[in-house]
């Protein structure tokens, strides 16, 4: 297992999980989210091939209720 | 008015009444206020998904993407940095090409920060990007932002969630005449006579939020928008008579008993 910060919380998952694995162990849908790995955008079709490490920073976002 | 399209960048919009989804008392609310209203457009926030509580309800299943046009904006962003980091994230979810770019340069006002709306702007046309963005009721602002790209852009009323109405009437209407693209009242509108003003004004869209969500009935609420826009949208079709000082009978002088 590894210690990565999620969201801003520290997380422990898997070693070399993809972002696709992180993705479904969370039991997010991946439709709607966009991932910011390292304060870099992750396009959709590297969720697949991009590893995770030990220290990553990980930012998942979606489309939240708010006017303005 | 079936021929009576609103147009931006190509994309086709049915309604000229614009929605929030926020302060609602939950998603059933939410979606039964945005059926009302008629909107075919709903703006929505990007936040972190919450990885704690997976229970929690995602408000695009109330809200169908197929159904509606989503339109992310970048509230709460108080850089361009955040603004454009937002807006990127956004787009890269895959909805949609849209943003509503705000960039707040104060927490009491919520006025927009017009420099650091227009730096954000520029990145994130270069990107590819569709950007509205939300500004002070400044026609020289306004025109740096077309300038630069921006397809439409959204002053300000009043200030946000105020309920104050259209606080300058007279600079959207120098904001219409001088740039050449769709004005989409952004904030500030309280009541529907306040969005059928936007719409006698000649503004294309308004689009709220507090005032519906926030109203005693908001469902109602939703639909007196709709009307106030519908009516608004129609006056300023039919072109208003002038305003004068004094009476003109409306009934024949001829005829008059004891001529």
């Amino acid at each position: 297992m590894m210690i990565i910060t999620l969201n801003g919380e520290k997380k422990e998952v898997p070693e070399s999980i993809s972002i696709t694995g992180l993705l479904e162990l969370l039991k997010i849908q991946h439709q709607q989210v966009a991932v910011e790995l390292n304060m870099e955008i992750v396009r959709k079709d590297k969720f697949d091939v991009m590893v995770i490490h030990e220290g990553d920073s990980l930012e998942v976002v979606s489309f939240m209720a708010g006017g303005r | 008015m079936a021929d009576d399209r609103l147009i931006i960048a190509g994309i086709e919009f049915q309604s000229r009444l614009w929605v929030g989804t926020g302060k609602y008392k939950d998603f059933a609310e939410t979606k039964k206020a945005i059926e009302v209203s008629g909107t075919d457009v709903v703006t929505v926030s990007v936040r972190r998904v919450n990885i704690i509580d997976k229970s929690k309800e995602n408000l695009l299943d109330y809200i169908d993407p197929k159904k509606y046009k989503i339109l992310p904006n970048t509230a709460g962003c108080y850089t361009a940095k955040d603004a454009i980091r937002t807006a990127m994230l956004a787009a890269e979810a895959g909805i949609t090409k849209l943003v509503k770019l705000e960039v707040i340069g104060d927490d009491k006002t919520l006025f927009p920060d017009n420099e650091a709306t227009l730096e954000a702007a520029k990145v994130l046309v270069k990107e590819g990007l569709i950007v509205l963005p939300y500004t002070s009721d400044d026609p020289i602002m306004a025109k740096k932002l077309v300038d630069i790209g921006c397809p439409a852009v959204m002053p300000l009323a009043a200030p946000i969630g105020s309920g104050l109405g259209i606080r300058n009437p007279y600079n959207i209407r120098i904001i219409m005449e001088m740039v050449k693209v769709p004005i989409i009242v952004d904030a500030g509108v309280g009541t529907a006579s306040d969005v059928a003003l936007a719409m006698e004004l000649g503004c294309d869209a308004v689009l709220l939020n507090t005032a519906i969500a926030g109203a005693k009935d908001p469902i109602a609420m939703a639909e007196a928008m709709k009307y106030g826009v519908l009516g608004g949208r129609l006056a300023f079709k039919a072109g208003r008579i002038p305003k004068k000082l004094y009476a003109t009978a409306s009934s024949p002088l001829d005829g008059m008993i004891g001529n």
